[in-house]
């Protein structure tokens, strides 16, 4: 049954890529592609850990953490170039 | 025992992938960027809540021990996700990216970009939206003192 769900699973998650690809290269403006890109790295952490339960094993845990706190802080980084022109405000 | 934790799992994977592909379809189609901000910021999330959730009770079924420190990602992601939405938001009202025709009212325009608000087209494109001045005299005499 898991050899089944697995593949279907999979891919899903791949149409789901393929789907945030195009907005990614057709987004009209930026935060589009900002959005795109942060639902890329959500997209690739369900990914590692679909593929880490195919594989059975669980070292693919601190990689999907990882995504995600990269993930947040470069969406953060992004949106705070584009709202202020500038991302660490020293003066 | 063993058959009924694999179809939780299969069922779990099956909804948390469907729950992805929804919010992907939704940013690739809806016509405006705060409704295509709106489709995956959501359920994007609930997607991975359900896979990792899925990860976890096959890998609790499998070894002696619950491995719940893989909760930590939806838990994670359940606190940045509307941190990043609140910011993308602010960015394209402040970009002043195009609407859809259907949209009513506009977004605030807040900050340095507030003096260069064109008013005249946002009162063209919702004349009720603007409170109505009462005109003191609208057949043209001049106003008579008491």
């Amino acid at each position: 049954m898991l050899a089944i769900a697995i593949p279907v699973s999979l891919a899903i998650l791949g149409l789901a890529f393929l789907l945030t690809l195009v907005r990614l290269v057709r987004g009209p403006s930026l935060p589009d592609r900002i959005v795109a890109l942060d639902t890329l790295n959500i997209n690739a952490i369900a990914l590692i850990v679909v593929y880490g339960i195919s594989l059975r094993s669980t070292v693919f845990f601190e990689v999907a953490l990882l995504i995600a706190v990269m993930g947040f802080v470069g969406t953060v980084a992004l949106t705070k170039y584009l709202q202020r022109g500038d991302i660490i405000e020293l003066n | 025992m063993q058959t009924v934790v694999e179809a939780i799992v299969c069922v779990l994977l099956l909804i948390g992938s469907l729950f992805t592909l929804v919010g992907a379809i939704g940013l690739a189609r809806l016509p405006d960027f705060f409704m295509r901000l709106h489709g995956p910021t959501k359920s994007t999330t609930l997607g991975v809540g359900g896979i990792v959730l899925a990860s976890v009770i096959y890998f609790s079924a499998n070894s002696n021990f619950a491995s719940l420190h893989e909760l930590l990602i939806p838990a994670f992601l359940f606190l940045t996700a509307p941190i990043s939405a609140h910011m993308l938001a602010k960015a394209g009202t402040q970009q002043r990216v195009p609407l859809a025709a259907a949209t009513r009212g506009r977004p605030p325009i807040t900050g340095a970009s507030a003096d260069k608000r064109d008013t005249r087209e946002v009162r063209e494109a919702h004349p009720d939206s603007q409170p109505q001045v009462a005109d003191p005299n609208p057949d043209g005499t001049p106003a008579q003192d008491p």
